[in-house]
């Protein structure tokens, strides 16, 4: 038995050994922000190289790896790793590398995690490729690209965009003999249909809306449709306390408290979306990333799709990805090249064309938009004309997590709305504090 | 395991036998640096991958640090901050319950283990693999099977529970269940491990002994207690000391039964979880390093807790 004292305390060692390598790899010292006015220049068709491209989505490899087999027809010697991590670890490896300076060369970014990379200087500004003609912010939707600028420095074009809408399954709303709602439809509107679906359907445990009930497909939707805002646009302060939030959260409040949707905790058990694809919820609202779920569904033949409905304004979430380079590549002119080539309309034209996602290069959606006979998809391009930018901040998943935290009491009512929106403000701005 | 082989009947804690009391020689100057040579393999992983890093950490966590590195001395601002944070109390709690729920498969896995150690039972070795399938399966995958009973709507156990009219909660996310769900979970997948080694402890107690003690007509009971336990101890204390340790650090089973987007979480997260939370959710390395240290001098202390003990009711045996 003398071993097991050795043993155990080897364990004992190991568990924070565990937990501080994590924290030990990490280097010291941020690098400064490139120089924003590195010109750029095509490299030669002949350079060889070898790129990593980190992406999180398994579902666009497809139509990643015809977008790369176009590229090497210009730059045949530059070889490109398509790396694959899910999004639940993406941005904890990408910390990791970042931290370590070994970054893959080309990657994924999206709106919440952008402004820590660039404020940090991990990440290339586009600024040479928009002056060598490489590359037209005008060919994307403004809103995108704000996203990706920080004090006026541009680091990013979107690759692809998305909207929030509002599927719909026509089978169970004829089963509850309600009518199904216009395009212009509003708030009352949609709460009025919802509950009566909850009401007439209730023996087969069908509710008339589900939703992810997170920020993106849920309520800063409704926030920017009551004229409210998360964040204050210098991005210091949180405005969750102002009355026209409180509205937009109070929203989601009554659709629970009436049953029109199943409660908070039914809801993270079995997500929106199942609950609408298994024919359990007559609505369901959700981006428009959801088609292929719906398509492949076996109630994809009863399904349509509306706008969000209007609050006290039109106004949608837009979100979309962007490919950014490293700032310390070692391959930046390569990596720069192939951004480039991504951004281009024959690039996105094609990603549309596969079906992998709605592309940002304007004019390129139509193959999107009809990708599901009968079902009017047009509707989230249109919606980009009164989409607002997700809201963001430099440390954006701290905060996140607080509203993951805090709000699902304001919408099952166990506490007070304005309560909850209270403590979630102050606790906010501590965090927007620090960053 | 193999020390507690056929020889323990003469006397238990067999005396260093004459043959091993040869004087063990210790490093002389004289050797130079032979013996250095030979532990270094060995020293070099323990220093690189443990010994520094825990050293690392104990700096860290009087730092504050950038997202991407770079940090400043900060003093004790870390730990007056975790010691005035009631999440920290929380999640010590509920890792003491988790915990506590887990050690209470040891007696369970020690009565399957003497059942499966019924001579001439049939299928043995495939009821044995059953039992540890548990523990090597990957906890996501395990996890997410769970999840699915769990379910409030659909989940089987619900289900179950409604045959006798008692409708069951939404498990993983009803703050309380939640926690009784993963403990339970815990406890089912460790069950496994302990029994192939309080199994094997139990092979290793010679027949010969329950036979001489049925000669002088001791009783079931008797023997349990003069013979399994005492000679079962060893392989005990070492299940309780290896799953305590494995208990503190819950975090796997926690993230994916719960999911990361769940309300119930601060109610129901577990210290490493709180690390987690901290370092790569919040970006705040200093303070996660902070709450390191804590787990660290935790399990620490209840491992060296643990050995008191051990002298106490086992080293007599």
């Amino acid at each position: 038995m003398a071993s097991f004292p050795r043993r155990a305390l080897a364990a004992v060692a190991g568990t924070v050994a565990a937990a501080a390598t994590l924290v030990a790899c990490s280097s010291t010292g941020a690098s400064t922000a490139s120089d924003s006015d590195t010109p750029y220049s095509a490299p030669d068709t002949n350079v060889s190289a070898n790129l990593t491209y980190a992406v999180w989505d398994q579902t666009q490899v497809k139509a990643i790896n015809a977008n790369l087999a176009e590229f090497n027809k210009k730059y045949p010697n530059i070889k490109v790793n398509v790396d694959v991590t899910p999004y639940a670890d993406y941005f904890t490896k990408l910390q990791t590398e970042a931290s370590s300076d070994s970054l893959p060369d080309l990657f994924w970014m999206n709106g919440p995690n952008f402004q820590l990379y660039a404020s940090n200087g991990k990440i290339e500004p586009i600024t040479g490729e928009v002056k060598a003609g490489a590359i037209d912010p005008k060919n994307y939707p403004q809103s995108l690209d704000q996203l990706y600028t920080l004090d006026g420095v541009q680091y990013g074009v979107p690759k692809d965009f998305d909207t929030i809408g509002v599927w719909v399954n026509k089978a169970l709303f004829a089963e509850a003999g309600v009518p199904i709602p216009s395009k212009d439809w509003t708030w009352a509107d949609l709460q009025s249909t919802a509950a009566q679906i909850s009401q007439k359907l209730a023996s087969k445990g069908v509710y008339g809306i589900s939703a992810g009930m997170d920020g993106q497909t849920t309520y800063y939707n409704t926030i920017f449709q009551s004229g409210g805002s998360v964040i204050s646009p210098d991005g210091k302060t949180s405005t969750y306390d102002s009355p026209a939030t409180q509205k937009g959260i109070q929203f989601w409040t009554d659709l629970v408290k009436s049953k029109a949707m199943p409660t908070i905790k039914q809801l993270t058990d079995t997500t929106g979306d199942q609950w609408f694809v298994s024919g359990k919820s007559a609505m369901y609202q959700g981006g428009s990333w959801a088609r292929s779920e719906v398509a492949a569904a076996p109630i994809a033949k009863d399904v349509m799709v509306l706008p969000v409905p209007k609050g006290d304004q039109q106004a949608t979430v837009i979100h979309g990805l962007s490919n950014v380079v490293a700032a310390n590549s070692q391959n930046k002119q390569a990596a720069q090249a192939l951004q480039v080539f991504l951004a281009s309309k024959e690039a996105q034209q094609q990603q549309g064309d596969l079906g992998a996602v709605i592309p940002a290069y304007n004019g390129t959606q139509d193959a999107f938009a009809k990708s599901m006979p009968g079902v009017d998809l047009q509707l989230f391009l249109d919606e980009v004309s009164y989409a607002k930018p997700l809201p963001v901040s430099k440390n954006t998943a701290a905060w996140n997590t607080l509203e993951t935290n805090l709000l699902p009491d304001a919408f099952d009512g166990t506490k007070p709305v304005d309560a909850v929106l209270k403590d979630l403000t102050s606790q906010m701005n501590a965090d927007l504090a620090k960053e | 395991m193999s020390a507690v082989s056929a020889d323990v009947s003469e006397s238990a804690p067999a005396p260093a036998a004459p043959a091993t009391r040869r004087k063990r020689r210790g490093v002389r100057r004289g050797d130079g640096l032979w013996p250095w040579a030979f532990v270094l393999p060995l020293l070099a992983g323990v220093l690189v991958f443990y010994i520094w890093p825990i050293l690392q950490t104990a700096f860290y966590s009087f730092t504050t640090w950038g997202v991407f590195g770079g940090f400043k001395w900060s003093g004790l601002d870390n730990y007056s901050r975790l010691f005035t944070d009631p999440q920290l109390y929380r999640s010590l709690l509920n890792t003491v319950i988790y915990t506590a729920v887990v050690l209470l498969g040891v007696p369970i896995a020690a009565w399957l283990a003497s059942l499966l150690n019924t001579p001439g039972l049939r299928f043995a070795q495939f009821y044995r693999v059953l039992f540890f399938l548990p523990y090597v399966a990957m906890p996501a995958a395990v996890a997410l099977v769970w999840r699915m009973i769990f379910n409030g709507d659909y989940g089987i156990l619900n289900w179950a529970l409604s045959l006798f009219g008692i409708p069951g909660p939404s498990w993983v996310n009803t703050p309380g269940f939640a926690l009784a769900a993963v403990s339970v979970v815990g406890l089912w997948s460790s069950l496994g491990f302990s029994m192939i080694v309080l199994g094997a402890g139990l092979k290793n107690i010679p027949p010969e002994l329950y036979e001489a003690a049925e000669l002088d007509g001791a009783s079931r009971f008797r023997q349990f207690r003069s013979i399994t336990l005492p000679l079962l101890a060893p392989s005990v204390f070492f299940v309780v000391v290896v799953t305590t340790i494995a208990s503190f650090q819950l975090f796997d089973l926690l993230y994916a039964l719960l999911g990361n987007h769940n309300a119930v979480l601060p109610k129901t997260m577990s210290l490493v979880y709180y690390f987690y939370n901290a370092g790569f959710v919040e970006n705040d390395k200093g303070f996660a390093a902070a709450i390191a240290m804590v787990i660290f001098v935790l399990i620490g202390l209840v491992t060296l807790l643990q050995f008191r003990l051990q002298r106490r009711w086992a080293g007599n045996a």
